[in-house]
């Protein structure tokens, strides 16, 4: 699993990397939500997150060979292709994780539209399906940036975390989609400007991400060879 | 913090029935939280999602009406008896 | 609508007739149904404890999605039962503070901790085993909308003992290394579940069944829970830590060790291996948490 991976299934481990991490960094929030309510419907968000994950895994390993598990927990942390933003451990800080959820879903429709268009029938048929579940955590970090934003206490720490990860919004995107994520941000979070910054590009792992690797993969470590 | 009904239809054509409670600041929320709690095991075609105050009950002893009322239901009609003596009378088999 | 003595309320729920939120009670019974129904939320909420770091370490994305899905469901369970105390006149930051600060209960098996993946099955298996059998038993429960809300709970939870039952085979037909970490897990819990159903009060004298809020009496739920789960457990070859336990043919009863009942009430009141903490834990996290409350849950401007 160490030589390169040609260029669609690197795109592939690309989006199921991100979309791992970021359903294992949600799902940090099981039971520790707001309220409730919040942490049935955040638990589902992540759950998602990590059923799209699997589905690009299994595209990933018709080239690759192995089993999606295999290729979630079974690499060295340094060849995961994960980008900084979902990597960063925001839980107890509900104003970053929203401002994190709010600009991934903004991002992650660009990804998604590109992947409908993908000339592989089953990646395309894939981001069709991927895409009915995205609108709705679209439809759940609009709805809690506006109430964040109602208040002038939600506003300033939304958009304190807004300017803190827009950088890193932008490293999840490539070329010119980060113009159009620019324009989407400005145009459903009208309370932040987009700074013009240097994004944190995906290649990089953060600080956070060994000990979300160790964490990850303990149990399947600690008995090679079995199984679960 | 608003307390909100939720009804809850299984299948399609089926009656609505109340399928508990839940608490939301306002309806974006209350409608993100009903379809996690009534529809993320696919139980519901459709929901009906009431902020509590807008619900009237009425109960018993004040819904079923004191005096009998025989001749709403079916069981207030016994043709049995009078249907053959019509029958006799017109000469006709009985059934 | 229920009579408005005491006599005959008690008349009433003893022949099995039900109560609503609106109709009236005897304070007694208003207090009791409080209390038991709030620990049985608490159960809920702090039962995510031990599982939910689990989530992040579960090793295949299978038995992540159905981890996180059973913990999903205790959070939302605890919001259910949590409702049905506010609509008696407990509201929810007032259960929350009372749980924090260690006035009220929770289940003795949430105050112990979860070693190895091997815990992670055998309460998935083994304690959601004996939570759904005092459940089914409540879905007799006098007061009905308690009784309502536990018919969804038990059909939720109807996957959460196959996927404990599917991880401990996975375990016990895996490596020599898997399988030690199952009975392991085993000799850990088999002491808590023994308490899980409470000591052997009669029933006539539980003051739950008076009420008819318990339908069944502590020993016949844990009779219950054996004659289920005991073959299930040997048929594994996995051997249970309790010398003493048999089944007497001629009466049909589980014969055991008597639990510490001492060590029960110790844990409940608070003195578990992991109340502190994961008190601790709850406090810090809803601290942190609570501007959000503040600001999204004000009434709308």
């Amino acid at each position: 699993m160490s030589s390169p991976a040609p260029p669609a299934v690197d795109h592939l481990l690309r989006l199921a990397d991100d979309e791992l991490i970021l359903g294992w960094r949600d799902s940090e929030w099981t039971g520790i939500a707001p309220f409730l309510e919040e942490d049935v419907a955040f638990s589902s968000i992540a759950q998602t997150e990590i059923g799209h994950a699997r589905a690009f895994y299994e595209l990933a390993a018709r080239e690759l060979g192995g089993t999606a598990d295999e290729l979630a927990f079974d690499r060295r942390p340094e060849e995961y292709r994960s980008s900084p933003l979902v990597e960063l451990r925001l839980v107890h800080d509900w104003g970053r994780t929203i401002a994190r959820h709010v600009l991934y879903e903004l991002a992650d429709a660009i990804r998604i539209a590109e992947v409908k268009g993908s000339p592989d029938p089953d990646v395309a048929g894939l981001g069709e399906k991927i895409e009915r579940e995205e609108a709705y955590h679209r439809m759940h970090a609009q709805m809690w940036a506006d109430r964040l934003a109602e208040s002038e206490e939600g506003r300033k720490r939304l958009v304190a975390g807004l300017e803190e990860l827009w950088p890193y919004a932008l490293g999840l995107l490539e070329g010119e989609a980060r113009e159009r994520l620019t324009a989407d941000v400005a145009e459903r979070l009208p309370f932040f400007t987009p700074p013009e910054v240097e994004p944190v590009e995906r290649g990089e792992h953060v600080d956070e991400w060994a000990a979300l690797w160790e964490e990850m993969t303990m149990v399947r470590r600690s008995a090679p060879g079995g199984q679960w | 913090m608003a307390v909100w009904e939720v009804f809850r239809q299984e299948r399609e054509g089926q009656p609505f029935q109340h399928g508990g409670s839940l608490e939301a600041p306002n309806r974006e929320f209350a409608d993100a939280y009903a379809r996690e709690f009534y529809g993320r095991r696919d139980e519901s075609f459709a929901l009906w999602i009431v902020p509590r105050e807008a619900v009237l009950e009425v109960r018993e002893p004040y819904v079923a009406p004191v005096f009998d009322r025989d001749y709403r239901r079916v069981d207030g009609y016994s043709i049995k008896v009078k249907l053959k003596e019509a029958r006799e009378l017109a000469g006709t088999p009985s059934g | 609508m229920t009579p408005r003595t005491e006599e005959a309320f008690i008349e009433h729920v003893q022949s099995g007739g039900q109560v609503e939120a609106t109709d009236w009670m005897p304070d007694e019974y208003r207090a009791r149904l409080v209390k038991f129904i709030e620990m049985h939320g608490n159960s809920e909420l702090m039962g995510v404890l031990p599982e939910r770091e689990w989530i992040l370490r579960a090793p295949t994305l299978q038995r992540k999605l159905a981890l996180t899905a059973k913990v999903q469901d205790e959070a939302g369970h605890a919001q259910l039962i949590y409702r049905v105390v506010e609509d008696l006149g407990k509201p929810r930051d007032a259960v929350l503070e009372d749980l924090i600060s260690g006035k009220s209960k929770f289940h003795n098996v949430f105050h112990y901790p979860t070693k190895t993946w091997g815990d992670v099955g055998v309460i998935a298996w083994l304690v959601d085993a004996a939570a759904i059998i005092s459940q089914k038993a409540l879905l007799k429960c006098s007061y009905a909308p308690y009784a309502r809300i536990m018919k969804k709970i038990c059909w939720e939870e109807s996957f959460h003992i196959l996927h404990g039952r599917d991880v401990i085979l996975a375990m016990v037909t895996g490596t020599p290394k898997q399988r030690e970490l199952v009975q392991e897990a085993l000799d850990r819990w088999w002491k808590p579940l023994m308490m899980f159903h409470g000591n052997q009060i009669p029933a006539e004298k539980d003051p739950m069944f008076h009420w008819r809020i318990k339908s069944q009496g502590n020993e016949e739920a844990r009779q219950q829970f054996l004659d289920g789960y005991v073959p299930q457990i040997r048929e594994l070859g996995l051997e249970i830590p309790d010398p003493k336990l048999r089944k007497d043919e001629a009466t049909g009863r589980w014969a055991y060790t008597e639990p510490d009942w001492d060590e029960l009430r110790h844990v409940v009141t608070g003195h578990g291996p992991m109340t502190a903490e994961r008190l601790g834990f709850r406090r810090a996290s809803r601290d942190e948490t609570a501007w959000v409350r503040d600001v999204v849950l004000a009434e709308a401007a």
